[in-house]
């Protein structure tokens, strides 16, 4: 497994959202110009997964972000990794 | 034998069983089931109560504005602490302190407590401690391949670590690195206090295990150059440095296996005689009294064991053996108290509605962490075969 999330973007659309799993997660959303503008998770208390949490993302965002994610059961520190590389606390070789 | 316990012991029970009860285990309602942080907020009211209970930095030294309480109460207090669902790997968040993971430091140099100890126990600094590599944890006399050479001023740092909490959010970290040679073992490790802003010191990745909020990541040092004034200790004598406290720690930490299956026994308890199967309670099914027995059993072995250890600590005498003792107990009865409670839950019990789950799988890290079970029973082994073995009761 990359430390970097390395996955396609998908544009993050109603219908793109729905055929997300129920599972914990994380994940990533881009604007225009691939610059990750949220990083989430889907924790044990999300109401049907990644699939609720980016339902609510793109409620919030509206239209025109695109999103990748990762579906583990190690969402907090995988998150917390996340996190720390786009802030420069932690850097993958 | 009285193993009754003082008066002052009873009311600090009472006081941080109620502290976890009201103030902790409500908070968890609205956490994510595997979180290991507050919000900012409610750690902050906290810390500020626990500081006005006199009970912040527990595993400090009384001279460093600890309690000083003992290695007996302070295991007691461990089994309380440890009684929610965070509660194994961050008893109660943190409010009381993060003193005990860095007791190397009650060891430093006027200017290095100034620096680093002192904001440290203010809860303004944070710390890790580096020792683990990838080439072994068990035995770092022969494991620590990471090579500390002296240049000028300073020291040069060059290697990896695994298994390191907290580095990616420290300010600084406690490093061992090799100043002599492999065949020195223990004394050829040295202890640096690092910067975390080091040029030539960074965190590569998050380990991901068994518990995701609490993690562990991986270091690497190239060229990372430390002051020498940064020393801890002697040179090759980084073992040297507060040796007797980390065994002390060691029979606190089992102390802290032992919270969570006394809450997971507990808990099946109040549930095998509300829960119907075949025309009884789970509680008239012999199989399940059988299993809560067993808990009972396993309970008071690892907790007379951990006292034990822990007097014997108080009272000055020697205890390794019997911390090493502790620990195996300790951790071992605590993962199959918290099995068989899960087994009495039936599918809740593997939910994370319920923090038994979170529970069973930390609980198999502290086989490992802290000295593996094999590396306790070499201890136990070696003091044995050379005739420091004591008879259990003196």
């Amino acid at each position: 497994m990359s430390v970097r999330m390395t996955k396609p973007w998908t544009d993050l659309t109603d219908e793109n959202v729905a055929r997300l799993p129920g599972q914990t997660g994380v994940y990533e959303i881009a604007g225009a110009s691939d610059e990750v503008v949220a990083t989430g998770y889907a924790g044990g208390r999300s109401r049907f997964g990644l699939r609720s949490e980016l339902a609510d993302r793109l409620t919030e965002l509206g239209a025109g972000h695109r999103f990748r994610y990762e579906v583990t059961v190690q969402y907090l520190s995988r998150y917390s990794e996340l996190v720390g590389i786009a802030a420069g606390r932690i850097r993958p070789a | 034998m009285d193993l009754s316990l003082s008066y002052e012991q009873q009311s600090l029970i009472e006081t941080v069983r109620r502290f976890v009860r009201e103030r902790i285990v409500p908070l968890e309602d609205d956490l994510d089931p595997d979180a290991s942080e507050l919000p900012e907020a409610d750690h902050e009211r906290l810390a500020a109560e626990t500081k006005q209970m006199g009970l912040f930095n527990l595993g400090a030294p009384a001279e460093l504005g600890g309690p000083d309480i003992g290695t007996v109460t302070t295991s007691l207090l461990a089994i309380e602490m440890s009684q929610h669902r965070a509660g194994l790997y961050t008893p109660c968040y943190g409010v009381f302190g993060s003193a005990a993971g860095l007791a190397q430091l009650f060891g430093a140099t006027d200017q290095q407590k100034e620096k680093y100890l002192y904001p440290t126990l203010r809860g303004e600094k944070s710390g890790f401690f580096a020792l683990t590599e990838p080439s072994g944890g068990s035995d770092p006399g022969r494991s620590v391949r990471t090579r500390a050479v002296r240049d000028g001023d300073a020291w040069v740092l060059n290697g990896s670590k695994v298994f390191i909490s907290g580095a990616d959010t420290a300010d600084y970290g406690l490093v061992f690195a090799r100043t002599g040679s492999l065949e020195d073992g223990r004394d050829g490790l040295t202890c640096f206090i690092l910067d975390a802003d080091t040029p030539g010191f960074a965190v590569r990745r998050v380990i991901h295990t068994l518990r995701s909020g609490h993690y562990a990541t991986e270091l690497h040092f190239d060229d990372a150059r430390v002051p020498a004034e940064n020393m801890l200790g002697e040179l090759n004598k980084g073992f040297g440095v507060a040796n007797e406290l980390l065994t002390r720690q060691r029979v606190v930490y089992s102390a802290g296996c032992l919270g969570p299956a006394y809450r997971a026994h507990e808990m099946a308890v109040e549930y095998a005689p509300q829960r119907s199967v075949f025309k009884k309670t789970l509680a008239e099914h012999e199989g399940i009294q059988w299993m809560l027995v067993d808990n009972e059993m396993d309970l008071r072995t690892a907790t007379l064991a951990v006292l034990h250890a822990a007097d014997l600590a108080d009272r000055g005498r020697p205890f390794r053996t019997e911390a090493a003792v502790a620990k195996i107990l300790a951790s071992e009865a605590a993962g199959r108290v918290v099995d068989r409670c899960i087994q009495i839950h039936g599918g809740y019990g593997v939910t994370k509605d319920l923090p038994l789950e979170r529970w069973y799988r930390e609980l198999r890290i502290r086989r490992i962490g802290e000295g593996t079970t094999e590396t306790q029973r070499m201890v136990i082994s070696r003091d044995i075969l050379a005739a420091r073995h004591r008879p259990v009761l003196r």
